[in-house]
């Protein structure tokens, strides 16, 4: 399992390092990001959307997201 | 003092949805009021009544161009003033049904600001187009204590047209009375069935910025919110800005006027943003719905781009845009109407466009777009 730990970060760079971790887990494995960008939320789970990931956990200022694909 | 300043149309203006440039009979009707509207209204000497006909005549114009009577409208200090009168005022005229206001997660920050000092406040949410969830709002209108429900004719930031004929049918069978706030339909599109308060403003269609419009339909209930003023029918306290309003009411008979013709051409110029941007930039999101919107207005959010740096690149280009992202908020929050869709809100850009706005307006938006993006991307190293 990987953490990336982007508290402090601004929109879009949570997002940017989230897209970087994914394609060196494997299908099936998690990334889980750590950031306090009020557009976090929302943004990573556009993000999962858009790139046909899936979000599992949403809990404050933390996010995992399962490779699927 | 002499003003040498840059010319505000320099460049490729397309953000009307903040304030569209000034119309030419707006222009022509503001010098001409400003000779003739100085004195106050409410005087019965000769130039005050000669400022009372000019008024009352702004008045029937922008009433007939609303479909409403005069005395249904009022005139006041700026858009937001009108939101505040309506949403106050309309809470304050139903104190004894209830207290609530019952306001769909997208209107202008006007009238979320007023629930907020309001302190009772429910909200209904949107589907990802940004359409109103209408199920909840008719549960949401149907429950105890409900004073006004709010709802915003078409989404300033989506673009998405909102069922308000619905919505204001499902308020009226629980005896609620519906405000719409229509400042990016007036003038652009017919105004919706059945609503008790409505407001516009007047450079969001070409007029003069500074000039709100309030109208409560006879048997809505409004009382002043405000201090030393017990008047039954609505009035902004204090002198109007005569010219201002003459010039308001000229330009909005004016622009229906253009609407049906001017509606089809930015139509479809929006169309081929929504087409080409999709096409021409990798990972973008459009945001709004694609059929029921706005003639005038676009929104889309690039991944991985920050939307200020998207702003300031455009702008260096000669293109003035605005964005829901929170980097270009004053909050630092990403706008609240993304968030309620639940789209991306950073690398966020809203286009929208006037009677000004040409195709190569928009032939040169859309040449310059992807290089714009695929730089800031590449700054970061993607």
């Amino acid at each position: 399992m990987t953490t990336l730990d982007c508290l402090g970060q601004r929109c879009p760079l949570p997002v940017i390092a989230l897209a970087r971790a994914i394609p060196t887990v494997g299908v099936g494995d998690t990334v889980t990001v750590l950031a306090d960008d009020p557009a976090a939320a929302n943004d990573i789970a556009a993000w999962c959307r858009m790139k046909g990931q899936r979000l599992v956990e949403a809990d404050g200022t933390r996010f995992t997201v399962r490779r699927i694909s | 003092m002499e003003y040498t300043g840059d010319h505000a149309g320099a460049g490729t203006y397309l953000d009307a949805a903040t304030a569209a440039p000034l119309h030419p009979v707006a222009r022509e009707a503001l010098l001409a009021a400003l000779d003739d509207g100085w004195a106050d209204p409410d005087r019965v000497y000769a130039s005050g009544r000669r400022a009372r006909r000019l008024l009352e005549a702004a008045q029937a114009a922008a009433a007939e161009s609303l479909g409403v009577r005069p005395d249904e409208l009022s005139f006041w200090p700026s858009g937001t003033a009108a939101v505040h009168a309506a949403v106050l005022g309309g809470l304050a005229g139903r104190e004894r049904a209830g207290r609530m206001l019952v306001h769909s997660a997208i209107e202008h920050s006007a009238v979320l600001h007023c629930a907020a000092w309001h302190g009772a406040a429910a909200e209904v949410g949107v589907d990802r187009q940004g359409r109103l969830d209408l199920d909840a709002w008719h549960r949401a209108v149907a429950a105890d204590g409900i004073a006004l429900a709010a709802l915003i004719s078409a989404s300033h930031e989506a673009g998405t047209v909102q069922p308000v004929a619905a919505a204001a049918e499902a308020a009226e069978r629980a005896g609620v009375p519906l405000y719409t706030d229509a400042a990016q339909s007036v003038g652009r599109m017919p105004v919706p069935p059945g609503w008790a308060l409505l407001t516009a403003s007047a450079h969001k269609w070409g007029g003069p910025p500074g000039v709100g419009l309030l109208v409560v339909r006879k048997g809505a209930r409004w009382r002043s919110p405000y201090p030393g003023d017990d008047r039954h029918r609505p009035q902004a306290p204090g002198a109007p800005n005569l010219a201002a309003v003459v010039a308001a009411a000229a330009s909005l008979r004016a622009v229906r006027a253009e609407a049906a013709t001017e509606g089809v051409r930015l139509s479809a110029l929006v169309g081929r943003i929504r087409e080409r941007v999709a096409a021409t930039v990798p990972d973008v999101e459009i945001v709004g719905d694609p059929v029921e919107r706005l003639p005038h207005l676009v929104t889309f959010s690039c991944l991985y781009v920050d939307g200020e740096a998207l702003l300031h690149a455009l702008d260096r280009a000669g293109f003035a845009v605005s964005s829901g992202s929170s980097c270009t908020a004053s909050t630092l929050r990403p706008s609240h109407v993304l968030a309620a869709m639940g789209v991306l809100s950073h690398g966020n850009v809203r286009v929208s466009l006037h009677r000004g706005t040409t195709e190569a307006d928009v032939e040169r938006f859309l040449a310059v777009l992807p290089g714009v993006v695929r730089d800031i991307r590449a700054e970061a190293g993607l």
